[in-house]
């Protein structure tokens, strides 16, 4: 009994003495990392969003489109930009790249999404012909736009 | 607008010419605003709290992104055929960038978001062109044929494919009298962030629903009025202050196979 005891404190130290194997704090190396986003903090906190992400983007996609719902944020265009992973050429990576940011957890999880079968696994890239950039989505100013557009019409 | 223009080769609903009369003939704006504002006044005061109407002061579009849209609005265009030119196709080559559909060599199956036609009387050889696309119908048979509540109409009118519950059986595409849908047979890759389309489901014209929620205006209008000859107009047609209502309401314009009861959302006029 005794020796088990020693035993047991040996492999403790051994253990303890170990260099750390985790990259980030409080996390073993063998678990993804999925790409941080642009910026400062994701629109939830990282715990909530592991465990309930898909039933955001779910409630946020079923509003969208059946009810015109725009809020930003759940917005899988929102993830999507603010999480894209550049590749080797410079450019963002689609879902088919191990690289993406979905597929860093998906892959390690064996969880198979569908979400890129139709919608885009990348921002949007400029227009190549007139190297323009996409404008930027402006709800309130469009509205104006809008606004302005029926009255000239009305006049 | 005469009431001898050209009735379109297969198109039904040919009504009279006795609706244009109204129109047109100087009604006195001041005597419409007076009422106009004595009628909201009227339903403000009878039930509080309640609109039934918004009359012009607040635009129906003024909408905050979390807010849902509303039965109160109906977008629609009108679409006038005799400024339609007959090879133009800016709405087409508009729609395609936006939306990010193409051509991809197979013409019987190839989507068709909207598209050109030419409408030819055979016996005289007159003909005009128009564009074709999905109607918005307020009675849309491809929402009633659909078996699992995919296709569906919005508040406002707009009808769409909610393409994570479509099966892709394209039985809405059968019912269709306007051959508005289509259906992807081809994996796809790199869509637009704002018009997810996939293989296995049906799509169609969702009248911009992206730029509308945006406050915008649909692609192909755009660009009609912009390098194109100025034939479409989008607007509310429950807002009896709109252009398009007015306009409606003022000329004959016709809504394609009417007779059908589908209550097109896009209506046309001189076909």
């Amino acid at each position: 009994m005794r020796l088990v005891v020693m035993l047991m404190m040996l492999l403790t130290a051994a253990v303890l003495a170990l260099p750390p194997v985790t990259a980030t704090a409080g996390e073993p190396a063998w678990l993804p990392k999925p790409a941080r986003g642009r910026g400062e903090k994701c629109v939830a906190n990282t715990d909530w969003m592991r465990r309930n992400h898909m039933t955001a983007l779910m409630h946020h996609r079923d509003e969208a489109v059946h009810e015109g719902i725009r809020t930003k944020r759940f917005d899988l265009t929102g993830c999507i930009d603010c999480h894209a992973v550049k590749g080797a050429d410079g450019k963002p990576v689609t879902f088919a790249s191990p690289k993406h940011f979905c597929r860093t957890c998906h892959d390690y999880a064996a969880v198979s999404i569908d979400c890129f079968e139709c919608h885009a696994s990348r921002p949007e890239a400029k227009a190549a012909s007139t190297g323009e950039a996409v404008p930027e989505r402006a709800p309130a100013s469009g509205v104006a736009a809008l606004t302005q557009y029926l009255r000239s019409m009305a006049q | 607008m005469s009431c001898g223009s050209k009735s379109g080769a297969g198109y039904g609903g040919a009504s009279g010419c006795a609706s244009a009369s109204a129109s047109g003939n100087g009604v006195d704006d001041a005597r419409r605003n007076f009422l106009r504002g004595a009628a909201a006044a009227t339903v403000t005061t009878l039930a509080a709290g309640v609109t039934l109407y918004s009359f012009g002061a607040e635009p129906a579009t003024a909408r905050a992104p979390g807010e849902e849209v509303s039965s109160k609005v109906r977008w629609g265009l009108l679409i006038d055929a005799s400024k339609c030119g007959d090879g133009c196709t800016a709405c087409v080559i508009a729609c395609q960038t936006e939306n990010g559909w193409h051509d991809t060599g197979h013409p019987e199956t190839d989507p068709q978001w909207i598209r050109k036609l030419t409408v030819e009387n055979p016996k005289n050889g007159a003909s005009f062109s128009l564009p074709m696309m999905c109607q918005h119908c307020a009675e849309p048979p491809c929402v009633d044929v659909c078996p699992t509540g995919a296709s569906f109409k919005r508040a406002d009118g707009i009808v769409l494919v909610d393409k994570h519950i479509c099966i892709g059986c394209r039985y809405c595409m059968m019912a269709c009298p306007y051959k508005a849908r289509s259906f992807v047979h081809e994996p796809l890759h790199d869509q637009k962030p704002y018009a997810p389309r996939g293989k296995g489901t049906v799509e169609s014209c969702t009248l911009c629903v992206h730029r509308v929620d945006d406050g915008r205006i649909p692609a192909c209008v755009e660009a009609c009025n912009d390098t194109g000859g100025g034939a479409m107009l989008f607007g509310d047609l429950n807002d009896p202050s709109s252009e398009i209502a007015k306009r409606v309401a003022a000329y004959r314009t016709t809504q394609v196979r009417a007779d059908l009861g589908t209550n097109p959302g896009v209506h046309y006029r001189n076909i």
